[in-house]
């Protein structure tokens, strides 16, 4: 039998932005190895969810408590909440005009690094080591040289964020919405990037509105969302239910 | 965005943008001053006191006759309490014991204060190769490689020498490239003006090192009314450089300066400033007002002026560095950053005139606005009927940082002949709270993601500064990006 150990324990998590609650007592457990899934209607919380966890500044808690690896992270900046090893794909990547992304994603490692007490790494060491990554998703070196995000395709823009995170190899993952938008080729690539970055002591939640990422990265639990509290938890097939028959029922 | 992130934001990028002047210190040191107050016979007094030749008097006099006729620009994007010119010292000297005959007979504590700037007058010392003219308040205290450069034949002096020892030279082109009553600001400059550099390149040298004039005020009543101007003969170079400090007062201080440049044939030259004046504080009070005039004339053909500016300080910035391209195939290029903070503004930019056939000019602005300050980039490329084939290549970006900062791009351009090709381009980006989380959620601290940014959205003028200016800016900036963390 193998004892679960929890990475991230969220214990009735209570969540505001501009004074409205959007997070409505959330209990959550993951374990080590585990691939969450949460789904739920436009508007239940899901996307809040990731920004509280992720520390952003225009959320507020008003209660409960997130663990992140046995300690209380609610008051950690999300910088250091990133060294530790918490990552989130945006839904929306950000464009930062003037910055290379070689650059961008060097400051990122090196600040990983220097955390960690590693050694920094030079331009040339780095871009050995990220072309090596750069293979994993699919993308051409040429891309390194071009502004973050600015001017990439909706595709491209996530799989830099999947990049990025097999990049500063997160512990806990949250990919929001990493799926919307992409076509089939795509959406097998950044699959592909997700599983062969997976493995027994990382976990990954997905949040997303569509079974057919599922069907590429299976989780171990789907949850539904609703009113920022999760309202049902069960297997892969629930998600498949959920795309039969919609979320009316649960009510 | 919500109060409460608005309020993280600011607090981080007030945090970034407000470090301490290092420069507010000021120096207390035995002056010659004329009481405050402006009428003729100060003109008079001030023409007196550095004993000019007649033509000089009758410039000054004919110069203020006109500013009394003249009024204030209100065009610019610019709001500031009407300046009283009645309260303002025309003539702050620091009194000199004796004519100076070298270097070491300048008073220790004026070199001990532009060492303190990292200006050092001591030629042994010399680090790069650059030769200084010093201007504290009303006069230069000290030039140096003087007579190094005068093997080449090169001048760099003061004005005020270069108006005794070279009356010929200034007779022929003060006032040629900003006629005396160009504007407000220059009639009174041209009435006024006190002192500033002087250099001449002759016919086919290079000059062997960088010039550079570092300007200091220090009085807290006196206004700067410098003057510059470089002559280029044919087939010359030369890299101009030039530095502004002032100390930290609660009341505005006055500068109002000309820089006039003037390219022969085959001449080129490279002009750049790195602005530091006192900005005021965090709530705007204090500051020196930046109202200046600099244009330059390629008027021999394949003549090239080139300007490049990195404007950080300063409660008012009104300054437009032009070119008139008269000369064929002549080139004019303006380079600029301007970064405002606090309740700072700018109101800058460039005109080039494209007289000459063939002549070419490149415009590349870029304004940085934080806190509630204004940033505005005024620009007017005209091309004259005779101007055929000439081209003009145009950038105006602007980055905000916050929600309460100001942009304003206005560009003007006329254009009378159908053969002339015209590119403008302008952007405006935001470093807002979505990018700043960005970075964080990457493990990116906000002065490194802000850091990485103006450095990004400022490398295409970087890269027009000299060397030695290179860094000098790179430090300003980032002396003002440093946050307090860590």
């Amino acid at each position: 039998m193998i004892i679960n150990s929890p990475i991230l324990e969220i214990k009735k998590l209570k969540a505001a932005i501009n004074e409205n609650e959007i997070l409505k007592n959330l209990d959550l457990t993951i374990n080590k190895g585990e691939i969450h899934a949460i789904m739920g209607p436009n508007g239940s919380g899901k996307s809040t969810f990731s920004k509280v966890i992720a520390g952003h500044p225009a959320y507020e808690i008003l209660d409960g408590e997130i663990i992140f690896k046995g300690s209380n992270i609610n008051d950690l900046d999300p910088e250091e909440r990133s060294h530790l090893g918490l990552f989130l794909a945006f839904q929306y990547p950000i464009e930062i005009p003037g910055v290379s992304n070689e650059d961008f994603l060097r400051l990122a490692y090196n600040a990983k690094q220097k955390f960690l007490e590693k050694p920094e790494v030079d331009p040339l060491e780095f871009f050995s080591l990220i072309t090596k990554k750069l293979e994993l998703v699919d993308m051409s070196p040429t891309f390194l040289s071009r502004n973050v995000n600015e001017g990439f395709s909706g595709g491209e823009k996530k799989r830099n964020e999947i990049l990025q995170m097999i990049l500063l190899d997160s512990d806990v993952s949250i990919l929001d919405e990493t799926d919307s938008g992409l076509d089939i080729d795509a959406l097998k690539i950044i699959s592909k990037g997700i599983n062969t970055f997976m493995n027994e002591d990382k976990a990954i939640i997905l949040i997303t509105h569509y079974q057919r990422l599922l069907d590429y990265v299976k989780p171990d639990f789907v949850h539904v969302m609703q009113d920022g509290k999760i309202i049902k938890t069960g297997t892969a097939n629930l998600a498949k239910e959920l795309e039969d028959k919609g979320y009316e029922w649960l009510k | 965005m919500n109060n409460q992130s608005n309020k993280i934001l600011d607090t981080n990028i007030t945090k970034l943008v407000n470090q301490p002047y290092k420069y507010g210190f000021s120096t207390d040191i035995e002056k010659d001053i004329i009481e405050k107050g402006l009428n003729e016979n100060v003109v008079r007094l001030i023409s007196k006191k550095k004993n000019e030749p007649e033509f000089l008097l009758e410039f000054r006099l004919k110069a203020f006759k006109k500013w009394k006729k003249m009024q204030c620009p209100s065009w610019a994007q610019l709001k500031f309490s009407e300046i009283d010119y009645q309260d303002v010292i025309y003539y702050s000297a620091p009194k000199a014991k004796k004519n100076l005959n070298s270097l070491d007979e300048v008073d220790p504590e004026l070199l001990e204060t532009f060492e303190k700037l990292g200006i050092s007058l001591n030629e042994q010392k010399r680090l790069t190769n650059v030769a200084v003219d010093a201007v504290f308040d009303s006069v230069s205290v000290a030039t140096t490689f003087k007579e190094e450069l005068a093997e080449y034949g090169v001048i760099f002096s003061s004005i005020s020498e270069a108006i005794h020892d070279y009356p010929k030279l200034i007779k022929k082109y003060l006032g040629t490239v900003v006629p005396i009553g160009d504007n407000y600001f220059a009639a009174l400059n041209s009435a006024v003006f006190t002192d500033g550099s002087f250099c001449y390149i002759p016919k086919g040298v290079k000059c062997p090192m960088d010039l550079s004039t570092y300007f200091r005020i220090n009085d807290q009543n006196s206004g700067q009314f410098e003057r510059t101007l470089i002559i280029a003969e044919a087939d010359s170079q030369v890299s101009y450089l030039e530095g502004c400090t002032a100390p930290q007062y609660d009341n505005n201080q006055l500068h109002a300066a000309i820089v006039e440049l003037v390219a022969l044939e085959n001449a080129d030259i490279k002009y750049s400033t790195v602005q530091n004046w006192y900005a005021g504080n965090e709530v705007g009070k204090g500051g020196v007002y930046n109202l200046v005039t600099k244009r330059g004339l390629c008027a021999g053909s394949n003549s090239k002026i080139s300007w490049t500016q990195v404007e950080t300080g300063s409660n008012i910035t009104w300054k437009y560095p032009s070119c008139l391209l008269v000369g064929d195939n002549s080139q004019g290029e303006f380079y600029s950053v301007a970064l405002t903070n606090n309740y700072q503004q700018a109101d800058t930019g460039s005109k080039m005139i494209h007289i000459g056939k063939n002549t070419r000019s490149r415009i590349v602005s870029k304004g940085i606005s934080a806190g509630n300050s204004k940033n505005t980039y005024r620009g007017l490329v005209n091309i004259g009927n005779k101007a055929i084939g000439a081209r003009n290549y145009s950038q105006c970006d602007s980055l905000l940082i916050g929600n309460t900062s100001n942009a304003n791009t206005f560009p003007f351009i006329t254009v009378n002949n159908s053969t002339a090709k015209i590119e403008h381009e302008a952007s405006t980006s935001k470093i807002g709270e979505e990018q700043i989380f960005y970075f964080l959620q990457r493990g990116i601290s906000v002065e490194k993601g802000v850091e990485l940014m103006i450095s990004g959205f400022c490398r295409d003028v970087f890269m027009e500064l000299p060397l030695e200016f290179a860094a000098e800016a790179d430090r300003l900036l980032t002396l003002k990006l440093e946050g307090s963390v860590g």
